[in-house]
């Protein structure tokens, strides 16, 4: 293809998304496009699939029958979260198991939030509430992102993850509202995810890299800083309605923006956990990569038993 | 307690769900491919699903305010009265496979047959219970068959782990004092008459799947009457840990 029917292809291509066109598996695509459709699609992926291990430790130590249920559901939806947003990113020409060679060879990235450790059954409440809060104000935009499987997987998970965070916060009001040792509980957790559901959100606009591009292709709607603006401003009534305290001493409404101010964050946490150094990173590789590998066995069986039964039935056929 | 022997045998299915339901829920995302994962998460919540039925009624049985959850977490060792092959533990995916399939062959037929009960609370949960069941045994058969005729490797794992349960499925036909209390009013299953259609069932499909079927006759019983294996210990102090740090509190 010349360069000109290319710019040409490309002029067509960026004024179909103007006009909030879906682009589909099989539409002509800029390679860049593709390129950060993956990136973004599989780190999405495997967020839902390494957030299952926090979350999925509290399983076998949860108080209460109705709570275990309802824990081993939700962690069911990560996965299957996670399934239709690799069969999504599939579609753009990359295998699942290429996705998963990326994500143990730490290639490809995964939220930095699931590399903390979910220590008290709290955490279960504030992972509800506060980072599928995050997430949600993160993907609610992308419901109507232009590259059609993906917008599609996003308006199923969005729902699924609504439901998610209220029934966290249902588990963080339950607390807050128990005895002094389960409301000490809850503050605690509160106190620990608070600043890394913050990070969650990105780094501040000026030092983020893939900003612009995004915004363009709708994979981006709104910048870092307002979408955590947005996520500070909805937590903080939710917090004073059940009687914790969000832990930012420099929290405060600010009438005439019509707003709250919040302290500095810490991001040379934010950076060292991103760079593989933060208190789970090297656990939760740990626990994917020896599933994979322990599985082995497994998925071998279960091709070479399809295919026994492909070679009969063809044999039969003769 | 007026109806103690309907209340021990409600507890007596219970147990079994409620005890591999929690070894199902330990796989949770450490499965060997997604959608392993998803099916085991699914088998688990299944099974507590129908474990807060059961435990619902046998608190109404009981009529002094215990509640699911204490039925569930708060008795001693000794006092669950789950088979031992449900609390064998994940030792690789087909210890858990052969597990779930030594067992839901006979959950099924026994879910049948209690759908029969005279007591219509127990006849309504198991026929409920059963299409979740029948559901389970396809996956569980469907894996035993894909082990039993795939590669070598998978042969060797799953005959090991047959043959290793195969001491624990006697049990599953044992009779309690409940049990036959239960049987004679119409209520309970009579598990002995199962357990025919049980080693047929059974053999059949580790033929079709390559597999031999263990010659052992030594087999090991106690769990329904309490005596566990040292592994259940463990998984009770997971499953009572919140209830038992944090006493009469509500979740």
């Amino acid at each position: 293809m010349s360069e000109a029917q290319i710019k040409s292809l490309e002029k067509q291509f960026d004024e179909r998304i103007a006009r909030d066109e879906k682009i589909e598996p099989k539409d002509w695509m800029p390679e860049k496009y593709r390129k950060t459709h993956i990136r973004q699609m599989s780190q999405h992926a495997h967020s839902e699939i390494v957030g299952m291990l926090p979350e999925g430790n509290w399983i076998t130590r949860a108080p209460s029958l109705r709570r275990k249920v309802a824990l081993l559901a939700k962690v069911q939806d990560e996965a299957g979260h996670g399934l239709y947003l690799y069969s999504a990113t599939e579609t753009l020409g990359i295998s699942r198991e290429e996705m998963y060679e990326q994500l143990h060879t730490g290639k490809a990235k995964y939220s930095s939030i699931f590399n903390y450790p979910t220590i008290t059954w709290a955490d279960m409440g504030a992972i509800g509430w506060l980072v599928d809060g995050a997430a949600i104000i993160n993907q609610v935009p992308l419901c109507n992102t232009s590259y059609g499987p993906y917008a599609r997987a996003m308006i199923r998970v969005c729902k699924e993850e609504s439901f998610h965070q209220r029934q966290g916060f249902e588990i963080m009001m339950k607390l807050a509202n128990g005895t002094p040792e389960q409301k000490e509980m809850a503050q605690d957790a509160l106190n620990r995810w608070w600043w890394p559901s913050l990070m969650m959100l990105g780094p501040t606009d000026d030092v983020s890299v893939h900003t612009e591009q995004s915004m363009k292709w709708k994979l981006k709607r709104k910048s870092n800083d307002d979408l955590r603006q947005q996520f500070i401003d909805q937590t903080v009534p939710q917090a004073e309605l059940i009687g914790l305290t969000i832990p930012d001493p420099d929290l405060k409404w600010n009438e005439e923006k019509g707003m709250y101010d919040f302290g500095e964050i810490n991001w040379d946490e934010f950076w060292q956990v991103v760079k593989g150094h933060g208190p789970m990173n090297k656990e939760r590789m740990k626990a994917r990569v020896g599933a994979w590998e322990e599985g082995t066995w497994v998925r071998d069986a279960a091709m070479a038993y399809a295919e026994k039964k492909r070679n009969r039935k063809e044999k039969r056929v003769v | 307690m007026k109806n103690e022997n309907l209340y021990n045998y409600i507890l007596g299915i219970a147990d079994n769900s409620l005890i591999l339901g929690q070894r199902m829920g330990e796989l949770c995302g450490h499965g060997p491919s997604l959608e392993t994962d998803i099916a085991c998460t699914n088998i688990s919540l299944d099974l507590f699903g129908q474990v807060r039925s059961y435990f619902q009624y046998a608190g109404k049985i009981a009529g002094d305010g215990r509640t699911e959850d204490d039925i569930a977490m708060l008795r001693k060792e000794r006092e669950y009265k789950n088979v031992l092959l449900v609390e064998q533990p994940n030792t690789n995916f087909a210890y858990s496979i052969g597990r779930q399939f030594l067992f839901d062959v006979y959950h099924l037929a026994f879910l049948e047959q209690l759908q029969k009960s005279t007591d219509l609370t127990l006849s309504a949960i198991a026929n409920k219970c059963i299409k979740e069941v029948s559901y389970h045994e396809r996956f569980s058969s469907d894996w035993v068959k894909r082990f039993g005729d795939g590669t070598e490797e998978s042969k060797a794992k799953m005959q090991e782990a047959i043959n290793d349960l195969w001491t624990y499925t006697d049990e599953l036909f044992h009779q309690t004092e409940a049990d036959k209390a239960m049987v004679a009013e119409g209520i309970g299953v009579d598990v002995t008459k199962l357990k025919e259609a049980y080693y047929k069932n059974v053999g059949e499909l580790l033929e079709e799947s390559t597999l031999e079927i263990p010659e052992s006759k030594w087999f090991q019983k106690g769990g329904k009457n309490g005596v566990h294996t040292e592994h259940l210990g463990y998984l009770l102090s997971d499953l009572q840990y919140m209830q038992r740090a944090y006493p009469n509190m509500e979740w």
